[in-house]
């Protein structure tokens, strides 16, 4: 329980976050350690989406505290988010479609010229460099990204979260429009970069991605913890049950959403 | 694309002139449409012209100088426009803002600044202006912050307005025209002495057709520097005269127009010159306000493709929520936009007023109509994100052309205005189906 001992890199606590009268997020507290992948588990409109985007400023929350580093952050919006170091990956990939791969990754970090004015060029440079390591079959970086394949636009939305240092990843069903090959290759990308100490929050309804993948789960119904838990703990079975029944097992923490025994 | 793969060399003698010319010089087929209808519109008129009365009168340069400065104000608003309607939002209030801030313009140069500067003072004008542009830009701000903060829709917000500033317009002046307004204010109009005569024209073209070659070598260097693909050689020069023959061509015409007879005889007058035989030739050149629309065409084509503000504005059209999570503050993005709106509206109000040397409530009635149909015309999408400054200067151009067109031909004002609602309908519909072809494949 080494884990334990040391300051969690990101810590939400008791977060709230509701739309009208819905409660889409009640309670939840989480929490990730440097070079660990968390992932987060539960049915469609679990809440598990909500949560992250309040993590990456999406949303703003009603009510809870956010530390990073143990010390509380303000996040009010993705601009204060990215300066904490937290980068999201959406599922809907959030591409500007009508622009460039090269302006979408840095879009609202623009490489400027001496005069203030846009650098096309050295970002058309730095973009071929980082997709020709993400991707080396990708060419297409004149036209807008709305001509790429899925697993293209993928690979811009990929770079443009680990291009700027992130310490923080979010990824949010990032291998939804992939196929397998491409899906493999996101398998390999996040194994690199947990060995580079960057915390990873693994959202999917996938169990079987998500147990070859993270090291720890952590699985929400109704907006509610159901409980938190390392993978080696746990079998595919008894997480089944906390994403269907609410059922916590013996090897995880319960959390205020667990169905009382 | 242009990037040389070992077998496109081979492949290129058989492919078609044209496209391998399109292909190498990078040039926007949506651009040659429409100076292909431009041109076909301009022919025709002149074709129609001769047949009519048994003398082209379209394409000569004197109806081309008036067109440049008929097509100015409007040009000026539609670049404007485009990132309006790149925003995925709508301004249908400019043509009010124009009626407003003329006005403004009259009551200050004519009734409230001589109070305290004396009549005739220089400086009259300049702070009529400044004012006249403050005021459109703060009306704009205030458009966009309706619409940013308040999530109000943009044309409902601007409908209102439309009605809003017209109507403030009349209270101004309790429905007065005010003129004449200053003399060195009127310049701005264009007219004979609004004009910057044959030396100062040849003396601009000069430097345009340096700036064009510049521009073209600075890019070569930039991109050899990174080592990306380039453009054949060839289609450099191309580029490079092409270019540069324009601006010769365009810079002849408007020298080639003669001052009228009646103010050259009385320039002539003022200044001692003798009349030679056949009357005084004084070249026109460029009008003031055509050399006010170009200067902020190139503007901003620098503002929409070389600055944030303009990436913002164009990633925020195609996707405002991905816009949104990468941080871009969208919200002041659309106050700014609109505050630019309402800044090239004062711009364009005036122009309109010193060309009419009189300020009244009713200068530019249905000209938002015209300005959003120039930047739709000109392959600006109402879907957002997709639109150019050039291809809306083009698209004034176009609906400036048919109406004087149709004006030397005696058409009813009437079936004026049928035909250019024909022609803006038929030009995105045709637009429309050309995409969803390309889309396809």
């Amino acid at each position: 329980m080494d884990a334990q001992t040391r300051t969690p890199l990101v810590e939400m606590k008791d977060i709230s976050l509701a739309f009208g009268g819905l409660k889409a997020v009640d309670d939840a507290s989480i929490d990730l350690y440097p070079g660990e992948v968390m992932g987060l588990l539960g049915h469609n409109g679990a809440g598990k989406s909500c949560l992250i985007k309040v993590l990456s400023g999406a949303y703003k929350r009603d009510s809870g505290h956010i530390y990073i580093n143990g010390e509380e952050a303000t996040i009010n919006n993705p601009r204060d988010a990215k300066h904490y170091g937290i980068e999201t990956i959406y599922q809907q990939l959030a591409l500007a479609d009508n622009v460039d791969a090269a302006s979408n990754l840095y879009l609202g970090r623009e490489l400027l010229t001496r005069w203030g004015t846009l650098d096309d060029a050295s970002m058309e440079a730095e973009a071929r460099k980082v997709m020709g390591r993400l991707n080396p079959n990708f060419r297409r970086f004149k036209e807008p990204v709305t001509a790429l394949s899925g697993g293209q636009r993928q690979s811009v939305a990929i770079a443009r979260a680990i291009h700027f240092n992130a310490r923080i990843l979010i990824m949010d069903e990032p291998t939804a429009a992939l196929g397998p090959a491409e899906t493999a290759q996101v398998g390999e990308l996040i194994k690199q970069l947990k060995s580079e100490g960057i915390g990873i929050f693994l959202i999917s309804h996938d169990i079987h991605d998500v147990f070859d993948l993270a090291d720890r789960v952590t699985v929400m119904k109704n907006g509610q913890i159901v409980g938190a838990g390392r993978v080696q703990d746990m079998t595919k079975d008894e997480v089944l049950g906390m994403i269907i029944l609410g059922k916590c097992p013996p090897g995880a923490i319960p959390g205020p959403g667990a169905m009382a025994s | 694309m242009t990037s040389a793969a070992p077998g496109a060399t081979r492949a290129v003698p058989e492919e078609p002139a044209l496209r391998r010319l399109l292909r190498a010089t990078e040039i926007d087929t949506r651009m040659l449409g429409m100076i292909g209808a431009l041109a076909l519109i301009w022919v025709g008129f002149n074709v129609y012209t001769q047949v009519q009365t048994g003398e082209s009168l379209f394409l000569t340069p004197r109806n081309l100088w008036n067109l440049s400065v008929q097509t100015s104000s409007i040009a000026v608003m539609a670049t404007g426009m485009v990132l309006v309607i790149v925003m995925r939002h709508i301004d249908l209030s400019v043509g009010s803002i124009i009626g407003f801030v003329s006005t403004i313009i009259g009551v200050a140069q004519v009734r409230f600044l001589p109070i305290y500067l004396g009549l005739d003072n220089p400086a009259i004008w300049i702070i009529a202006v400044v004012i006249a542009l403050a005021i459109g830009a703060a009306i704009g701000a205030f458009h966009g912050s309706l619409v940013a903060y308040l999530g109000i829709p943009a044309f409902i917000v601007t409908l209102g307005a439309q009605l809003f500033w017209r109507g403030a317009a009349w209270w101004v002046t309790t429905g007065a025209t005010i003129a004449p307004l200053d003399d060195r204010f009127a310049l701005m109009g264009g007219g004979p002495h609004g004009s910057i005569g044959a030396t100062a024209s040849w003396a601009l073209c000069a430097l345009a057709c340096a700036v064009i070659v510049f521009g073209i070598y600075a890019q070569r260097q930039r991109r050899a520097r990174f080592r990306f693909p380039q453009r054949p050689i060839w289609a450099e020069y191309l580029i490079g005269v092409v270019g540069c023959l324009v601006v010769a061509g365009a810079t002849m015409i408007v020298n080639a127009y003669a001052w009228p007879e009646r103010v050259a005889a009385a320039y002539a007058e003022a200044n001692h010159i003798p009349v030679p035989e056949g009357g005084l030739f004084i070249s026109t050149g460029y009008a003031i306000p055509v050399l006010i629309a170009l200067v902020i065409g190139v503007a901003m084509t620098f503002v929409a493709r070389r600055t944030r503000f303009g990436r913002y504005i164009y990633a925020t059209g195609g996707n405002p929520e991905a816009a949104e999570l990468a941080g871009i503050n969208t919200k002041r993005i659309t106050v700014l936009v609109f505050a630019l709106m309402g800044l090239l509206a004062a711009v364009a109000a005036c122009i309109d007023s010193a060309r009419l040397d009189s300020a009244t409530n009713v200068l530019g009635q249905l000209d938002e109509l015209y300005t959003i149909a120039a930047a739709v015309i000109g392959g600006t999408s109402l879907a957002g994100g997709v639109g150019t400054i050039y291809g809306a200067i083009i698209g004034a151009l176009v609906i400036q052309s048919l109406q004087s067109g149709m004006v030397l031909l005696g058409f009813d004002s009437a079936f004026q205005q049928m035909v250019v609602g024909v022609v803006l309908v038929g030009a995105v519909g045709l637009d429309t189906f050309y995409r969803r072809r390309t889309a396809k494949g």
